[in-house]
Parts: C-alpha cells; sequence; structure tokens
C-alpha cells in the first residue's frame, strides 16, 4: 500500500528543534551574540519585550531575544511563560514618576515650564537617511556633556491639576492603616481573568500589556475620526523611577530597584456634561522601558476607552472595551492565528462530509429543476413560434428543501 | 528545555495556582455545562495549541495517574506527542496510547471510540469555549443570554439551515444542551461524537487557556445535541470501511493516496483500529 500513517513525531520535533538551533546560531565564522550586546546595542528591542512580556529583566529579555531569532513576539511570549511559573513575594508601593530621574520630558502645550523641555536621545528630529558610515564597525560616538541637574521635575498635567482644569485621578482605595498596596485592591490580570466591563486599573494592565502595533493601529483610527479624540500630549516623561515594598514583617519602606519607565499623559478636550463642568480629561499611558510609541499609543486607547464614563457615544472601535481588551494580547493572539497549522483534519473530515452531502442534493434538485424547466421551455417553444433565443442561460437555482418540488424561473 | 523537571513543581504548575484551577472545576462540575472564569496562565505552548486542556491536567494528575494524548483521534500526531512529552517530562507519570488502561486522557477534536469507564477523565482542549459567540460577538451579551436560558437564536440559526439546506449544516462543535440548562461547546469533535458526550460514565472538563474558561459534564449527565422533532439530530455515517481494520461504525479519516484522487479511508481513532487488527488475525 501506498499510503503510510503519519508517524515518528517524537522524531520530525527533535529534528525540528535541532534546524532552528542552527540556522538560529548562522555561521560559524562569524562571532556569536552576547546578551550583553543586545541588552545594549538593540536596547529597544529589548525594552519592547520587557514590556508586552510584563517582566523586567532586561537580562532575561536579551536571553529571549537571542532565543527567539529576533522575533519580538516570541521573545514576549517566552518571557511571560517563565514569568507566570515565579512566586510573588510582595506587591510594590504605587511608583512616584513625579520623583523620576528624567532622560527625556517633552510638552507640546506648554512652551516653556519648571524643568524645560529635555530632548535625550530621540529619533524625533534627525533626518531618515540611511547612515552607511554605520555599516562599518569600530564606530565611536562621544556622548554630549550633560547638563541636566537631576532634580525631580512636577508632571506638567499636574500644574493643571492645581487650577482644577484637568479631571483628577481618583487613586484605587488605599488600606485604611496606609499599609502596602495589597492583593485585594489592585486587579492583576496575570492572576485573574478578564471582567467586563473592566476596571481602569485593569484596563490600564491590559493596555499596558497590549501588542504595541495593535494599539498603534487603534491610537490611529481614532485620530481618523474612528472615535471622538482630541489630544494634546501633555507630558512624556522617559527616567528611573525607584521601586519601593514595604514588607508587613519589616514595618518599612525598602527600595529594592530602580527602573526605566516611559509615561505619557495626553489631555484632551472635554466640554462638559450635565453632571461635569467644561475641563480637560486625560489618557494615560506608561509602559517599562523606553517605549515612547506606545506608551503614546497607550494613552490615545485609554482616553477613547473613557468615552462611556464622560457620557460620550461609542462610535469606534478603539472606544469599544470590549472589542479593545479582547484583542490586544499578542500572546493570546499569535497562538490563536497560528494554531490554524494544527492538524485540523477531523473537522475537514466532517466539513468534506456534509459540503458532499450538500452537492449532492443541489445537484438533485437542480437537474429537478432543469428538467421542469426545459419542460416549461419546450411547452412555451410549441406554443410561441416567435421566441428564438433558447441558448439563455438557465438561472442558478439555490438548493431546495424537497429537490421533486418544481421551481419555477421567470421566463427570459 | 531539560532542566524542567529540576526547575519546575510536578506538573508545571505552582501548588496555589493548581488548587485555583481545582476550586473552578468542582464549580464547573456543580453546574455542568456552566462556563466559569479562571485565572488561566501562561503555558510554555502557545495559546490555542490546548493551553487550556494542560492547564486542567495539570490541575487533576497525579503520580498514579495512567495518562493518554489524542488529537485529530490519534498518539502520534505532533501535537499530541508534544503534549505527552510534556508531562513526561515534568510529571514523569506512566503514560499509554490504550483508551482502556487510561485513567486520564487529554484530546483534542475525538472522543475516543472505544466507550469510557467510570472513574476515568476526559479532559478536552477548547479553543471557543462560547455557543453563542457567532450569533454574538460581546462576551457581556452571551452572559446574559445564558442566565436568561435565552437561547432561541441558536435554534433559529439551526432553523435557518434546515430552510436553506435541508439540514442543520453544522459538521463539528455542534451545540449541545447540559442538564436541560446550559448550552455548551462540545468543542470541536465532530457530531458524530456527540452521543458519546450522554449519560457518560466519564468525567468530562473541558479547558479554554486563552478565552480563560473552564466547563464540565459530570458523569451520567444528560447532554442533548440540539434538533427539532421533525429533523432529529443524526451523526454521519460512510459507506467505506476502514482499509486496515475492516470498522464500518467508527469515524474515518480519508487519505489521498495520490494525485490521481485516489483515496482510501481509515479510522481515525489509531489505538480502537490497532486493538480491533489484533483481535481479528
Ligand atoms: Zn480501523
Amino acid at each position: 500500500m501506498s499510503y503510510v500513517a503519519v508517524k515518528g513525531g517524537a522524531k520530525a520535533i527533535a529534528n525540528s528543534e535541532a534546524l532552528l538551533q542552527a540556522q538560529r546560531r548562522g555561521e560559524q565564522t562569524v562571532p556569536e551574540l552576547s546578551l550583553e550586546q543586545i541588552k545594549q546595542q538593540m536596547a529597544l528591542a529589548v525594552d519592547r519585550v520587557i514590556s508586552e512580556g510584563s517582566l523586567y529583566d532586561r537580562d532575561l529579555a536579551a536571553l529571549a531575544i537571542k532565543q527567539s531569532w529576533g522575533d519580538l513576539v516570541e521573545a514576549a511570549f517566552l518571557l511571560r511563560a517563565y514569568r507566570t511559573t515565579l512566586p510573588r513575594f510582595y506587591y510594590s508601593q504605587p511608583v512616584d514618576t513625579g520623583q523620576m530621574q528624567l532622560q527625556r520630558r517633552i510638552s507640546s502645550i506648554f512652551k516653556d515650564l519648571p524643568g524645560g523641555q529635555q530632548l535625550g536621545a530621540s529619533f524625533d528630529y534627525i533626518h531618515r537617511l540611511l547612515d552607511f558610515k554605520l555599516a562599518a564597525e569600530d564606530n565611536q560616538f562621544p556622548a554630549p556633556e550633560s547638563e541636566t541637574d537631576n532634580q525631580p521635575v512636577p508632571r506638567v498635567v499636574d500644574v493643571l491639576g492645581k487650577e482644577g482644569l484637568i479631571q483628577a485621578e481618583n487613586p484605587i482605595q488605599q488600606p485604611n492603616n496606609g499599609a502596602t498596596q495589597s492583593e485585594e485592591n489592585v486587579f492583576d490580570l496575570t492572576r485573574q481573568p478578564q471582567q467586563l466591563p473592566a476596571g481602569r486599573d485593569a484596563r490600564l494592565q491590559n493596555l499596558a500589556r497590549a501588542d504595541e502595533g495593535f494599539l498603534l493601529s487603534l491610537a490611529y483610527s481614532s485620530q481618523r475620526g474612528y472615535g471622538n479624540s482630541h489630544p494634546f500630549a501633555g507630558e512624556i516623561r522617559v527616567g528611573q523611577v525607584e521601586v519601593v515594598i514595604c514588607p508587613e514583617e519589616l514595618g518599612f519602606e525598602v527600595a529594592i530597584a530602580s527602573i526605566t519607565l516611559t509615561e505619557v499623559q495626553m489631555v484632551n478636550q472635554f466640554k462638559g456634561s450635565s453632571a461635569i463642568p467644561p475641563q480637560f480629561t486625560r489618557g494615560y499611558g506608561l509602559t517599562f522601558g523606553y517605549n515612547e510609541r506606545k506608551a503614546m499609543a497607550m494613552a490615545l486607547v485609554d482616553r477613547c476607552l473613557r468615552a462611556e464614563e464622560f457620557g460620550e457615544t461609542v462610535q469606534g472601535p478603539a472606544q469599544d472595551e470590549e472589542f479593545v481588551l479582547s484583542h490586544s494580547d499578542n500572546v493570546a493572539a499569535q497562538g490563536f492565528v497560528q494554531h490554524l497549522k494544527l492538524p485540523h483534519y477531523i473537522d475537514f473530515q466532517a466539513e468534506l462530509n456534509l459540503v458532499r452531502k450538500l452537492r449532492q442534493e443541489y445537484q438533485q434538485s437542480n437537474q429537478a429543476t432543469q428538467s421542469t424547466e426545459v419542460e416549461i421551455k419546450q411547452a412555451e417553444n410549441f406554443d410561441s413560434a416567435n421566441i428564438e433565443n433558447n441558448s439563455v442561460p438557465t438561472p442558478i437555482s439555490p438548493p431546495l428543501d424537497h429537490p421533486t418540488t418544481p421551481h419555477h424561473s421567470p421566463t427570459p | 528545555m531539560t532542566s524542567l523537571t529540576q526547575n519546575f513543581n510536578f506538573a508545571y504548575l505552582d501548588e496555589q495556582t493548581k488548587r485555583t484551577i481545582r476550586r473552578t472545576l468542582l464549580k464547573a462540575i456543580a453546574i455542568p455545562g456552566h462556563q466559569i472564569p479562571f485565572g488561566s496562565r501562561e503555558m510554555p505552548l502557545s495559546y490555542g495549541w490546548g493551553t487550556g486542556g494542560m492547564q486542567v491536567t495539570a490541575a487533576v494528575i497525579g503520580q498514579d495517574d495512567v495518562f493518554k494524548v489524542i488529537d485529530q483521534g490519534a498518539d502520534d500526531t505532533t501535537n499530541a506527542v508534544n503534549i505527552r512529552r510534556f508531562f513526561e517530562k515534568v510529571c514523569g507519570v506512566e503514560t499509554t496510547e490504550s483508551t482502556s488502561a487510561a485513567t486520564l486522557i487529554q484530546t483534542r477534536h475525538r472522543i475516543p471510540e472505544t466507550p469510557l469507564q467510570e472513574g476515568q477523565i476526559m479532559v478536552y482542549q477548547v479553543p471557543i469555549p462560547e455557543p453563542l459567540r457567532w450569533l454574538e460577538p460581546s462576551e457581556v451579551e452571551t452572559r446574559k443570554m445564558h442566565a436568561l436560558s435565552e437561547y432561541g437564536p441558536m435554534y433559529v440559526r439551526l432553523y435557518e439551515d434546515i430552510t436553506q439546506f435541508g439540514q442543520i449544516a453544522t459538521a463539528y462543535d455542534y451545540p449541545v444542551m447540559v442538564n436541560q440548562r446550559y448550552l455548551m461547546r462540545p468543542s470541536p469533535i465532530p457530531r458524530f461524537d456527540n452521543p458519546k458526550l450522554n449519560m457518560s460514565p466519564a468525567i468530562q472538563l473541558f479547558g479554554a487557556g486563552r478565552e480563560k474558561r473552564i466547563y464540565a459534564v459530570p458523569p451520567y449527565t444528560e447532554v442533548k445535541s440540539l434538533d427539532f422533532e421533525d429533523y432529529p439530530f443524526q451523526v454521519e455515517t460512510w459507506d467505506k470501511a476502514c482499509e486496515f481494520c475492516g470498522s464500518t461504525e467508527s469515524y474515518l479519516d480519508e487519505v489521498v493516496t495520490d494525485n490521481d484522487g485516489g483515496r482510501l479511508w481509515i479510522c481515525s481513532d489509531t489505538d480502537f483500529c490497532r486493538s480491533r487488527g489484533k483481535r481479528e488475525e
């Protein structure tokens, strides 16, 4: 017999893995990438992976990027799968971005303001011309002297807040004793299933982990009229903040890490409603690392998702909470889209059987219809000799419940 | 991956996570056919590739279990092999290809032909748990529909099939009513397998990892495929027999043997086919 059942799955899997490892390494004459190289020279890739992988560990992210052959969605997945196995010791205190050690700070709503504007390292005003000099190795690029004094700079939006011009953010209820932010207070998507409608905490966590491309497109759609957004970039700030925990057994705060964050506060006009006076409203974006495009997109989408809160009509996909929150996660999305590679031949066989059966009935009913039509036509021809054209195509009739029922098409 | 057994807990998930999944399972068994949300975790396999089933398996598997994995009815498809070797690695339990020897069976797209027995647990991998999803995309709405037993739209859809095609044109993942209360997706098994769900002596657990839902059918529970009095539920039949064992009552897979459209039919359930083949030798 010519057919041999597909066997040896285990061997095929092992070979596929070995081949991947070999191709990923490439030619032995080319030096292997070090994690330090990835961490430093592909820092923005690392930042995207810690952000979507939802784990602030730049070393592991570099390893994930190396292991994933440069596929950043795959790298985020690797990080997530690792993260989920980690025990949880403490919940940190809320980080204070007002105390951020700034690397970059931009506001598009005030020309000058306390602390000033600080471009930092950015592609923004660089002509996007391929730099062929960079193709050579051994480049030396001395950094310019820094002028910043590293003093904390107040957030721009807080300036508006003092005047009551911008809607206040309501912090999540703190425990009465003022102790640590505990598990019960903050929704955690990594431990609890998404609930709809979602609280803003769950929504922001979802967006912070969301696929950058998805958020970018949604944010873009809201600017083009699918939604109602009139945003200003109130402030974009990038820098380091301290992460502090307050273990119950110690009773005092301990700084455990300094992490880089990108925070974006979008300011949106709001004409007010019966319940709320005219004021500005906010959209908030926060990511691990230097992820400005994502943080900006997140802030736009966050504001869009507040439509209902502000009594606005939900008109665009970016304002539809269930749509956005259910489709934002690229680890889930990549898996489900790609699961179509798995065998589906049982389902396909079932469909095949069904389509064959439907076709059989369709043909039977058509034959019945056609023979009826032929009879009708013959009768017509017999009656009216002036009908010359017998070659008019027979209209296709839909399949019928009862193939024997005669089907009368309109006569041509 | 070789260090998995040293670095990870028995059955991969930590005990606390397994406990929360077991609590969800108990609730699911108490309300047959009702979808219970759970804090699904990322697994080392992609969402959509059986992570729900794997988490359910991880929560219920014990040292003494004998574990079988099938995909498309076969033990040797790559995905079945992959999931089986994962649990071999993280549990070190005994595995089998024999349906009757297994205490725990994880499956994708089939129910074995060999009747299940008391004491056995079936774990189904579920891609989309919501039977009303194609009628109503919003989860908020479908939850309301379940709460109110508002299943009319599903009957209307089936009725429209009958008016248009003369029959119900759903070949797999055919909707069922569990314990006369909850409409349930049986996972994408062919409708040929639906009758096996009814009054089964085994515990049947359904895990949807990406969608973060678990549901269950306890032993000896009524599971009825939706139909109409004048259009009773029917399963597909073949006018062919299995090329290997000659079976005419099992679910057959069509295999294309050459470029000229040559075909033959074989049992999709490899264990069933093999044991029949042996009997007849
Ligand atoms: Zn057979």
